[in-house]
């Protein structure tokens, strides 16, 4: 059941993925000034010289050429040359993830810990102050937008996983403060707590389990933000990532680049549900 | 009590913003070149910009961009929501798995990376009044996808109804039953959809403008305006500079609290 369930995620995640390879070639081919290259313009060159540069790019110009080529070169591991930078579009990839990775991972896990840290404090201390506290700080921070906080990142010197774990707190905060205080009204948690348990005891036995599958979902969709939070706080932060890339894919109109990154941002986000999905039928399983 | 303090707040904030022009010390475009970076003076409320324009002015003109537009947009998205949506929903079976298939595919990419990536693909030395155009109707656009979702459930839970089928027996079918017996019992879930969306369409204009791909200089958005923070040494280098930040922060909080309202009068 469950081999059959992730078969079916993976087939999904593969059309949608070719799909939106496919879509984001075709809007980068109808964008006005496509054809365009300041290169062709230098006066210095010669005719033969232009009319080989017109050739280097025909393959692109070709909109299902370019995508099938891209396919058959990126399964043998060739993902290209990016027009805009004139490197390798998989050096550039290789090069630039790792610090992606280190401010996304380090904004979600501290997102997330200062969520989990507020949100089972407020189900807990059931006080009106409080919980009116604790709203309004993730309400500012909802209300702000990812660039601003970004440049607030830079004016207090911060780090720049700190505007990803902002921009993450606040949406995970308010669902898992919601769904950890319906949690501890269920009956059975009243009972445990009139039978004398330890808070501690409550929260892993039997508060945990019950809101688990839940958070897990949580989890995949906080992915998808902070990875689009990336390009903002990159941007703006000068952090040399992926994110930063794609800004300048995107300012540059670079298709091969473009094309690769929007693989890659969609793989990395439909993984992030596979993977949630999966544990979250496992532990609804082992539940039944 | 709050939800209607922020209901005027926001009446308020509109009302200021469609009276920019009489209300206004200056036009946005005028420049005070004798005194440019002045700080906050009885002329000039919030000072002057880099080249000596009315901050307090270009406040006033740019929340009209943003706080005008953005519902419009919403209201735009909306009905491109409704009509894919509730038309999936509506008819069922292979329409709706093929739309629902297209939505996944727009929620599959994180929002502002979508944004930033079909904005970064238009033109960028176009006039202010185009890139207001083009913004806005990028929001819309590509704003539907998440609405259309829940207009789809919305209605494939009415198609099952009774009403309808006695529509149906009656001998009403195809556009007719879906604009006069759908549509109308989708109003609440639009009505909530249009009102989300507005938040998150000023924030996302924000954004793009802070990336330099929104609103074109030198027509002013709450976007650009935030800009300028960039040039800023540190939070105490002209705090009256956070004003647009501030006046933002404000209006979307305002917007979640009348939403909460509007859902509960719905």
């Amino acid at each position: 059941m469950l081999a059959i369930r992730i078969a079916r995620h993976l087939l999904s995640i593969a059309a949608i993925v070719l799909l939106g390879a496919f879509l984001s070639a075709v809007l980068v081919r109808s964008a006005p000034g496509f054809d365009t290259d300041e290169e062709q313009l230098d006066p210095r060159l010669s005719a033969a010289s232009v009319s080989a540069l017109r050739e280097s790019h025909r393959q692109e110009h070709g909109l299902f050429r370019f995508y099938l080529s891209y396919l058959g070169h990126s399964l043998r591991g060739d993902l290209g040359v990016s027009r805009s930078l004139g490197q390798p579009v998989r050096g550039l990839l290789r090069d630039r993830v790792p610090a992606t990775f280190r401010v996304v991972v380090t904004g979600l896990a501290l997102g997330w810990l200062l969520a989990l840290a507020l949100g089972l404090t407020a189900a807990l201390a059931r006080t009106t102050a409080y919980d009116h506290a604790t709203l309004i700080a993730s309400g500012i921070f909802l209300c702000l937008p990812a660039a601003a906080l970004a440049l607030l990142s830079v004016l207090l010197n911060s780090p720049g996983y700190l505007g990803i774990a902002l921009i993450v707190f606040p949406k995970v905060f308010r669902y898992m403060r919601n769904l950890l205080a319906k949690a501890y009204s269920l009956p059975h948690i009243c009972t445990a707590r009139a039978k004398g348990l330890s808070e501690l005891r409550i929260l892993g036995f039997h508060v945990l389990p019950v809101v688990a599958p839940e958070l897990l979902a949580l989890a995949g969709v906080s992915v998808s933000v902070a990875v689009g939070a990336a390009i903002p706080i990159e941007t703006l932060c000068g952090i040399a990532g992926v994110g930063q890339l794609a800004w300048q894919a995107a300012i540059g109109r670079d298709l091969p680049l473009l094309v690769n990154i929007t693989v890659l941002v969609t793989l990395v986000t439909l993984s992030a549900n596979l993977g949630a999905d999966v544990i979250g039928h496992i532990l609804r399983s082992e539940g039944a | 009590m709050i939800r209607s303090l922020s209901s005027a707040f926001l009446l308020i904030v509109a009302l200021f913003a469609l009276f920019a022009g009489p209300l206004a010390p200056a036009h946005y475009t005028t420049q005070f070149r004798e005194i440019p970076n002045a700080a906050p003076s009885r002329q000039h409320l919030m000072g002057t910009d880099d080249i000596g324009r009315d901050r307090f002015s270009r406040l006033l003109y740019g929340t009209r961009i943003s706080l005008l537009l953005a519902p419009a947009a919403a209201l735009l998205s909306t009905v491109l929501a409704a009509l894919i949506g509730g038309l999936a929903g509506y008819l069922g079976g292979v329409w709706a798995r093929c739309a629902m298939g297209f939505v996944d595919l727009f929620l599959s990419l994180p929002w502002l990376f979508l944004l930033i990536m079909v904005r970064g693909l238009l033109p960028l030395d176009i006039s202010p009044v185009v890139s207001i155009l083009i913004t806005f109707l990028l929001l819309a656009i590509l704003g539907w996808a998440a609405s259309a979702r829940i207009l789809c459930a919305g209605a494939s839970t009415l198609r099952q109804s009774g009403f309808l089928l006695q529509a149906r027996a009656s001998g009403i079918s195809g556009i007719r039953l879906f604009a006069v017996h759908v549509l109308p019992n989708l109003r609440p879930i639009l009505l909530a959809q249009f009102w989300i969306s507005i938040p998150v369409f000023i924030l996302s204009e924000a954004n793009l403008g802070m990336l330099g791909l929104g609103v074109a200089e030198p027509m002013p958005s709450w976007g650009s305006l935030l800009r300028e923070m960039e040039g800023m040494l540190s939070l105490s280098d002209g705090p009256w500079k956070l004003a647009p930040l501030v006046l933002l922060i404000l209006v979307v909080s305002c917007f979640e609290l009348a939403l909460t309202k509007q859902e509960f009068a719905l």
